[in-house]
C-alpha cells in the first residue's frame, strides 16, 4: 500500500490507497509528497464506464424512467423523478398538485434513507474512532440503532410508493403507477411521528462531534426555490451569483476528462464547485421550515459554513427536514381519482434538474415524435464534486501535517473524501463530452499539479 | 456448512464489479446487516469498511459485470480464494443494462463518442456476466436482488443444503397472490410470463406491467409472448427493447421481436 523512499536527502513519499472504503463504488487515491509539499494528488475513480447515455438511445420515454434508475443503486428515485419531470415539461404536462406533493414525499424518503446510511455506516466511524459501523455496537449501540431505524423508515417510505427501495417501480411520466393505500399511509404517519424526536436527537448528536478546524473557500451550487427547501423544483444557483433555469445550465458547464478517472469532470467559470447537502444548507437554510430552523438555531455549528466536516450536520438536518416534510404531507392523505395525468408525446429536448441526496442531478433527453430517445446527457453530483474534492484534499492534508505517518495521512484523506459521500457508480457511468476536448483537458491536467485557490 | 467450520464463524466477502451498487446496498440494510454480522465474519466489504480483498472466504457474494482486463484478474483471484461464490444481481448474472452495448451495431464506437481520451480507459468490450470467466456456484438474478431471496440463499448455505432460487415465472406469483392478469384483463405488455419469480409480483401488484428485471424463468415461450405483444399493437423493435432491458443481453430472450432479434438498432 505504501512505498517509502528513504534514499534521497529530502523525504519523498508515495502513498497509495488502492481501494477507498466506506464509499459507494470503486475509487482510490494517489498522493506524492516531496520536500514537505504535495507534488501529486490524484483522486482515482476506477469504476469501468457503463456508457449509459448511449444505452438509453432508442428506448421510449416510459422505459427511460426505469432505465436511468440503474445508474445508481443509492439514489434511483432521484434519477426517476428527474427523468419524469424532464419529459413532463417537454410534453407540456403539469402534474397535478397531488403528484407534486407525493413526489416530494418520495424524494424525502430517499434523502432520509441515503443520509441515514451515510451518517451511520460510512461517516460516523471516523468521528468515533472505530473501525466500522459494526464496531459501533460496542460503545455507540443506541446511536447506531436510532440511525438504522431512521434508515429503515426511509426505505419504507420509498417502498410505500415504489414497492422496493432500490429501483422502485412506482414513478411514471405524469405521476405514479398506483396511489398508496390509506391504511399503509396511516401506519407510516405513526412511525414518522415517532421519528421526529429521534431525528432531532440525531441533529444534536452530529453537532456534538469533534470537527477538525478546516475552513476553505469554495462555491456552493444548488437548486433554489423561493418558498421551499428546494428538492425537485427551482433554479440552479450558486454562492457566486449564478442563477439560471435548468435549461441553461449546460452552457455554463465546462466538462473534461483526466487520465486517472473514468468519470468526466465539470467546472463552472473555470473553477471547482460543491454540490450536496452542505451546499444546499449554505444556500437554502432560510427556506427550512420553522420547526427545523429552530433546531438549527440552537446548534453550535455556524451556517453557512465552509468546513466540509460539517456536512454530517447538514445531512442530519436534512434527515429532520425529510421526516417533518413527509409527516406533514401525509397527515391529511387522500388517494386521488387518478394517480397520473395522461401523456401526449411530443418531440424535442427534455431537461430537468433535481437535488439528489448527493447534490444537483441534471439531465437532458432528446426524443423524437414517438418519444424515443435520440440523444442523452446526464450530469450526476459526484462527477461535479471531483474537482472540489481534490482541491480540498490538498489543503486539508497540508493543514493536517504532511509529516504525519502514512497511516494517519491515509486515514485523514479518506475522511475528507467521505465528507463528499461520493457515489462512484453514478460518476463513472456518465457524462458526455463533445467540444473543447484538448484545450480543457490540458487545463485540467495542469490544474491537478497545483493547489487551486 | 462443513464440519471444519464448526469452531468458527464462516467468513464472508462482498465484492463489487461494474454496476450501480444497488445489490450491495440490499446488504447495507440495518437489521439484515446486524444479523449478517452475527452469523458471518465479514472479512471484505469495502462499502461497509472491511478490506481484505485477497483473504480466503467461505462465501463470496459478487455483484456487477466484468468489463476490464483488471476485472478478469481480480475475479479469478476471488474465485481462487472462495469456497463458494454466488453471483448476485442482474449485472453478475446476465451482464445488466450495460451489456446491451453488445446489441448495438456501433457499440464499439460508444467509448470514443463519450470520452475525449478513450485510450486512457481499460475496457474489454461488452460487459459480461461472471460465469463467462469463472465457475459460479449460485446465481441470484434481479435488478436489484430481492432481500428475502438473499437471506434464503445465505441460510441455505449456512445449513449446508443446496441453494435453489425460484425458477418459475412471475405469473405463478400473480396467481398465488390473486392479482388479475395484466395481459388478459388490461392488454398491458407484461413480461411476467417469461420472467423469473422472486420479486413477489412487485409490478403487477403495483398496477403496472412487469419489465423483466429478474431475467428469464426456466422453459419460457419467448416467441409466444412476442406474438401476443405484437397482437397488442407493439412493433418488432419495441418488442425487442422490452425483452432486452435492464437484465441485459440475456440468451433466453434472443429472438424476441422477430426481425428485430439481432437487437435494437442505434441510430
Amino acid at each position: 500500500m505504501t512505498a517509502g523512499d528513504g534514499t534521497g536527502e529530502q523525504e519523498q513519499r508515495q502513498i497509495r490507497i488502492p481501494l477507498l472504503s466506506r464509499v459507494e463504488g470503486r475509487g482510490g487515491l494517489d498522493l506524492d509528497i516531496a520536500g514537505g509539499r504535495i507534488t501529486a494528488l490524484r483522486l482515482r475513480l476506477v469504476e469501468p464506464p457503463r456508457l449509459f447515455e448511449r444505452l438509453l438511445e432508442g428506448y421510449g420515454y416510459d422505459q427511460v424512467v426505469d432505465a436511468v434508475a440503474r445508474v445508481c443503486g443509492l439514489c434511483p428515485v432521484a434519477y426517476q423523478i428527474t427523468a419524469a419531470q424532464a419529459f413532463e415539461r417537454l410534453f407540456g404536462l403539469e402534474p397535478p398538485p397531488w403528484v407534486r406533493a407525493m413526489r416530494r414525499v418520495l424524494y424525502c424518503g430517499e434523502w432520509l434513507q441515503s443520509h441515514a446510511l451515510h451518517i451511520h455506516l460510512l461517516a460516523a466511524p471516523d468521528f468515533l474512532g472505530v473501525q466500522d459501523a459494526l464496531a459501533m455496537t460496542a460503545d455507540h449501540a443506541a446511536a447506531l440503532r436510532r440511525g438504522l431505524r431512521l434508515h429503515a423508515l426511509g426505505t419504507d417510505l420509498i417502498g410505500l410508493f415504489g414497492g422496493r427501495a432500490i429501483h422502485p417501480v412506482g414513478v411514471r411520466v405524469g405521476g405514479f403507477h398506483r396511489a398508496p393505500a390509506v391504511a399503509d399511509v396511516a401506519r407510516l404517519v405513526e412511525r414518522l411521528d415517532a421519528a421526529i424526536p429521534e431525528a432531532e436527537d440525531l441533529v444534536h448528536w452530529t453537532a456534538s462531534l469533534d470537527f477538525p478546524a478546516d475552513e476553505q473557500p469554495f462555491t456552493s451550487v444548488a437548486l433554489g426555490h423561493p418558498s421551499e427547501y428546494a428538492i425537485g423544483a427551482g433554479r440552479i444557483q450558486s454562492g457566486d451569483g449564478l442563477d439560471v433555469p435548468a435549461s441553461r445550465f449546460e452552457e455554463q458547464l465546462q466538462t473534461f476528462q483526466v487520465p486517472h478517472s473514468t468519470a468526466l469532470r465539470t467546472r463552472l467559470d473555470g473553477r471547482p464547485y460543491l454540490v450536496g447537502p452542505l451546499a444546499r444548507l449554505n444556500l437554502n437554510f432560510r427556506e427550512l421550515p420553522p420547526a427545523v430552523r429552530v433546531v438549527l438555531d440552537t446548534l453550535p455549528t455556524p451556517v453557512p459554513t465552509h468546513n466540509m466536516f460539517h456536512s454530517i450536520v447538514a445531512r442530519a438536518l436534512e434527515v429532520l427536514l425529510a421526516v417533518r416534510e413527509a409527516h406533514g404531507a401525509l397527515q391529511a392523505y387522500e388517494p386521488p381519482a387518478e394517480p397520473a395525468a395522461s401523456v401526449r408525446v411530443a418531440a424535442g429536448t427534455a431537461i430537468a434538474a433535481t437535488e439528489a441526496p448527493r447534490g444537483l442531478l441534471w439531465m437532458r433527453l432528446e426524443v423524437d415524435s414517438r418519444g424515443v430517445v435520440r440523444d442523452a446527457r446526464i450530469v450526476p453530483p459526484t462527477s461535479q464534486n471531483q474537482e472540489r474534492c481534490e482541491e480540498d484534499l490538498r489543503t486539508a492534508l497540508e493543514r493536517f501535517g504532511l509529516g504525519r505517518s502514512d497511516a494517519e495521512l491515509q486515514g485523514h484523506a479518506e475522511r475528507v473524501i467521505r465528507n463528499y459521500d461520493p457515489c462512484i457508480a453514478c460518476a463513472a457511468h456518465f457524462l458526455r463530452l463533445r467540444v473543447r476536448r484538448h484545450r480543457i483537458t490540458g487545463k485540467a491536467q495542469s490544474s491537478s499539479q497545483n493547489s487551486v485557490t | 456448512m462443513t464440519e471444519a467450520l464448526a469452531d468458527r464463524k464462516p467468513r464472508l466477502g462482498v465484492y463489487a464489479f461494474s454496476g450501480c451498487g444497488g445489490c450491495q446496498a440490499v446488504l447495507l440494510d440495518g437489521a439484515l446487516l446486524l444479523a449478517l454480522a452475527g452469523r458471518f465474519d465479514v472479512v471484505h466489504f469495502a462499502a461497509l469498511g472491511p478490506r481484505a480483498a485477497e483473504a480466503p472466504v467461505d462465501v463470496a457474494l459478487v455483484e456487477g459485470s466484468v468489463s476490464t482486463s483488471a476485472d478478469v484478474e481480480r475475479l479469478r483471484r476471488i474465485r481462487d480464494s472462495s469456497a463458494y461464490l454466488a453471483a448476485i444481481g442482474a449485472c453478475a448474472a446476465s451482464g445488466g443494462a450495460q451489456s446491451l452495448r453488445g446489441l448495438a451495431r456501433d457499440g464499439d464506437r460508444w467509448l470514443a463518442d463519450l470520452y475525449p481520451h478513450p485510450e486512457w480507459l481499460d475496457v474489454l468490450g461488452t460487459p459480461v456476466p461472471l460465469a463467462r470467466y469463472v465457475r459460479v456456484d449460485a446465481v441470484l438474478s434481479g435488478c436489484p436482488i430481492d432481500r428475502r431471496e438473499l437471506v434464503r440463499l445465505l441460510c441455505d448455505r449456512l445449513a449446508g443444503v443446496a441453494v435453489r432460487p425460484d425458477r418459475r415465472p412471475v405469473c405463478m406469483e400473480c396467481k398465488q397472490l390473486g392479482v388479475a392478469c395484466l395481459v388478459v384483463a388490461r392488454g398491458e405488455p407484461c413480461l411476467g410470463p417469461v420472467t423469473r419469480a422472486g420479486c413477489g409480483a412487485l409490478c403487477p401488484r403495483g398496477g403496472r406491467a412487469c419489465y423483466a428485471c429478474f431475467g428469464p424463468a426456466d422453459l419460457v415461450n419467448v416467441a409466444g409472448l412476442g406474438a401476443r405483444l405484437a397482437a397488442l399493437g407493439l412493433g418488432p423493435e419495441d418488442i425487442a427493447r422490452r425483452f432486452r432491458f435492464v437484465a441485459g443481453d440475456v440468451d433466453a430472450f434472443r429472438g424476441a421481436g422477430g426481425a428485430a432479434a439481432r437487437g435494437p438498432e442505434t441510430p
